[in-house]
């Protein structure tokens, strides 16, 4: 004890801990990395192939509406999460079965089985359309981008509902009695006061199952729709060079959710900042010196 | 004069819980009646009530002749929609213990939301009156400021004027400066007594008895959801003769 009073700080050496197991660790993982990649390296892959495919205009088409598919399956998803969620805090009891009803049933079967349903429409209903008005080959309107946007789109909505509702409960229940109380109605009290906070937790949970949209697109070559991975199909379908072209949609399907996970991250630094009482400031419209005066 | 708002063999239930029984209420234009009375008493879902943020399962509120929530003929009366409830719920305003100012709108934006959104009035018109409303309770400078830059009593001094933006013809405070920190405590009772002087009707339920005192025309006492004395700030406060209200102030004090 008296040892350690009268000693002076200066005479101590703090020794470094040797980090022997990181070490080791580190040293396993790179070694198997090496390995990995020699496999491929000295595999049967022609990785000319990849190369001469990657921007062909076919890979390039498919790549186009892999993205297109994934916003416009995103946005019927946000459109009808909103609203199931909205209806299923309703205090119209119709309403709410109806939003329960649609999640039950678009999340409790596979994604991949709701496509086939709505591309063999015409199975069962070799026209649609009102009786009398007007009526349509259902065959003609199911085209594969029509069944893939609506069968990803709907069920995507089902997921996004229990989102959006998470967010919603997470504002306190003032803000909708404040709004109430200065004469909203409770459906311009949800829109106006109370989505708009909810945004800060609703953000960060899109943006992932936006990410996770890219790869279910996926699921449309099944039904002709030729998104990336359809079109590397028809090429080794032809020249049999399966992995190197699985390789081609592989690299593009990581570079557009690496884009993407990149403007998650913007967007969720922007939401995260906004909205709450001091983070604001930073985002005021009024130049800093009144700012500082007014707080 | 005709009273402003009547609640007349008002019934609430929580449940099987009996939390309003019985209530009968009214309060002239003018007027300004302080509600107290114990925790659980009842007072906050009484003013809830009125504002219909709560169901009644018995009697009625009715405002400046109107039965809330309901359209009345003859004997009839039919349910409004979702729309009518709202626009009754324009001419009651209403401040809350918590503030509930909207953290992502302006001092500002917070005030014209209810006469621009709700009324539809020119936004021109209604900042102009909104910035007239903030000097009044002395905020001037602080339209452009967020809710979270704000203090407690600041806060609660732009609901005040949040709600006085619709123009109501009576004011709710439910214990307006319960969450507040003691030193603030002051400046949103000094404007609650301005409005009290300029002829605004209010219904304040408040611990605040020094308040009660100065500015009530009447004060009501409140008990396990029944209003068990009346009478006027000297009877109820100064020589309380029902030993819960006796009890209840010499707690308080
Ligand atoms: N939403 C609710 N559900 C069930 N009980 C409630 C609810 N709100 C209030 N109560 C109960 O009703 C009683 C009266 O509450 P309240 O009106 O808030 O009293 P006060 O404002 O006088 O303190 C309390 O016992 C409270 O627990
Ligand atoms: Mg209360």
């Amino acid at each position: 004890m008296s040892d350690t009073r009268l000693a002076d700080p200066g005479q101590f050496v703090v020794v470094p801990r040797r980090k022997i197991g990181t070490k080791i660790l580190a040293l396993v993982f790179i070694t198997m990395l090496v390995l990995l990649v020699r496999a491929f390296w000295l595999g049967d892959i022609a990785w000319s192939y990849v190369g001469e495919n990657l921007f062909s205009k076919a890979v390039m088409a498919g790549v186009v509406n892999t993205i297109i598919m994934t916003f416009c399956a995103m946005a019927l998803g946000i459109l009808l999460g909103v609203l199931a969620a909205v209806m299923r805090m309703s205090d119209n009891p119709v309403l709410r079965s109806v939003s329960v009803g649609y999640i039950w049933l678009f999340r409790g079967t596979p994604a991949l089985l709701q496509l086939l349903l709505w591309f063999n429409l015409a199975l069962i209903f070799p026209t649609i359309g009102i009786p009398g008005l007007f009526s349509l080959r259902t065959v003609d309107v199911m085209t594969p981008f029509v069944a893939a946007f609506l069968g990803l789109g709907i069920q995507q909505g089902a997921y996004t509902a229990e989102v959006v509702r998470a967010g919603i409960l997470s504002i306190d229940k003032g803000q909708t009695e404040a709004a109430l109380s200065i004469g909203m109605t409770k459906l311009r009290a949800t829109l106006k006061i109370v989505l708009p906070q909810a945004m800060r937790v609703i953000v960060p949970p899109i943006g992932n199952e936006t990410i996770g949209m890219v790869k279910l697109t996926s699921l449309a070559s099944v039904i002709q729709y030729s998104e990336v991975l359809r079109s590397v199909e028809d090429i080794y379908y032809v020249n049999s060079r399966v992995i190197e072209l699985l390789i081609v949609a592989a690299i593009w399907y990581m570079a557009v959710v690496t884009v993407l996970s990149i403007g998650q991250m913007y967007i969720e630094r922007y939401f995260s900042k906004g909205w709450g009482a001091t983070g604001r400031k930073e985002t005021a419209p009024a130049p800093p010196a009144t700012i500082e005066e007014a707080v | 004069m005709e009273a402003l708002i009547v609640a007349h063999g008002l019934q609430k239930y929580f449940g099987t819980f009996h939390v309003l029984q019985d209530i009968d209420f009214s309060i002239r234009k003018g007027e300004v009646v302080c509600i107290i009375g114990p925790s659980g008493s009842g007072k906050s879902t009484f003013l809830r009530c009125i504002n219909q943020l709560e169901s009644i399962e018995g009697g009625y509120v009715s405002v400046d002749g109107e039965i809330a929530g309901y359209r009345r003929d003859g004997n009839h009366l039919y349910p409004l929609s979702d729309r009518d409830v709202a626009r009754q719920r324009q001419s009651v305003g209403m401040v809350f213990q918590r503030f509930h100012l909207f953290p992502h709108r302006t001092v500002l934006e917070n005030i014209i939301e209810g006469p621009v959104g709700v009324q539809r009035r020119p936004k021109q018109q209604c900042a102009e009156e909104a910035r007239a409303l903030l000097k009044r309770v002395g905020l001037a400078h602080k339209a452009d400021a967020y809710p979270g830059e704000l203090s407690g009593g600041q806060q609660q001094r732009v609901a005040i004027a949040r709600a006085l933006a619709m123009k109501p013809k009576v004011m709710l405070f439910d214990e307006p400066t319960s969450a507040l920190d003691p030193e603030l405590v002051g400046e949103v009772l000094g404007v609650m007594k301005e409005l009290a002087a300029t002829g605004t009707t209010m219904i304040v339920v408040t611990h605040e008895l020094g308040f009660c005192r100065e500015v009530a025309d009447r004060v009501v006492f409140m008990d396990a959801g029944r209003i068990i004395e009346t009478g006027t700030p000297a009877e109820i406060l100064e020589n309380p003769t029902n030993p819960r209200v006796k009890s209840f102030i010499s707690a308080v004090l």
